[in-house]
């Protein structure tokens, strides 16, 4: 089956993106296809690289990326989410005159039709949130 | 393209967090790719369609001219929970938009026929 993610809250505050990211194992290791993972409202700060936790913790956003790396995801982060919250590429840095760039490796900067797609690509779109 | 049925299920009040605001901009775009959209108002999602907002003491921006927008989208399947509704006091009347007020069970009954459930 082919399934897509939405992930609705920031990591650390919220359970809901490790909560999304053992689902999102779950379902690569049962053979299916993750066709897109879409991070929208407080989603996007799971693609910040300046995150640092403390040592014993889990690493929410490299945990991210290493999955992306392995399994070669999609992770798509909402442009106008991303810009309300400061999380910026290169892009985004240059259209909006910021002096520094936070995307951490494996995700991308993208448009809310993105989200649109994977719901009309997968078969599931499955949402973690409040 | 494909079309399929979206219904975005509103179940946070209009102020206080984002969700609403960014479940709207969520309408817009799948109106856009031109999807069957629906919109689901339970819990205080019901606060987001009352008239007479007035954001100017929270400095935010206010809701309900959004609602007017909706209709040039062709969005025009509002589904309102009764219950919700009574349980805050209100009725159809206080609501700035057109909306077909349901038990919950029926809104049950048409999230069931969903393609993609969208929940904020």
């Amino acid at each position: 089956m082919k399934f897509s993610i939405l992930v609705s809250e920031g990591p650390y505050t919220h359970q809901s993106s490790d909560t999304a990211y053992q689902f999102a194992k779950a379902v690569l290791a049962k053979g299916h296809e993750i066709f897109r993972i879409f991070f929208y409202h407080d989603g996007v700060n799971n693609a910040t690289r300046l995150t640092t936790p403390p040592q014993d913790d889990r690493n929410i956003i490299n945990r991210w990326s290493k999955l992306a790396e392995e399994n070669n995801l999609d992770l798509v982060v909402c442009v106008a989410a991303a810009q309300r919250r400061g999380i910026v590429d290169d892009g985004e840095m240059k259209r909006n005159g910021k002096d520094a760039t936070n995307l951490a490796p494996g995700f991308r900067i993208s448009g809310l039709g993105q989200l649109i797609e994977a719901g009309i690509q997968s078969d599931r779109l499955v949402v973690f949130g409040d | 393209m494909t079309t399929k049925k979206f219904m975005m299920v509103n179940r946070k009040a209009p102020y206080g967090t984002i969700y609403a605001w960014e479940a709207l901009e969520v309408v817009l775009i799948a109106a856009a790719f031109e999807q069957d959209v629906s919109l689901a108002f339970l819990d205080d999602g019901v606060f987001q369609l009352k008239k007479g907002h007035n954001t100017k003491g929270i400095e935010v921006k206010a809701f309900e001219k959004t609602w007017g927008a909706l209709e040039d989208y062709d969005v025009t399947k509002l589904y309102v929970s009764q219950e919700a509704l009574a349980e805050r006091g209100l009725t159809a009347d206080d609501l700035a938009v057109p909306v077909e007020v349901l038990s919950r069970a029926d809104i049950g009954k048409l999230m069931e026929e969903q393609d993609v459930l969208l929940s904020f």
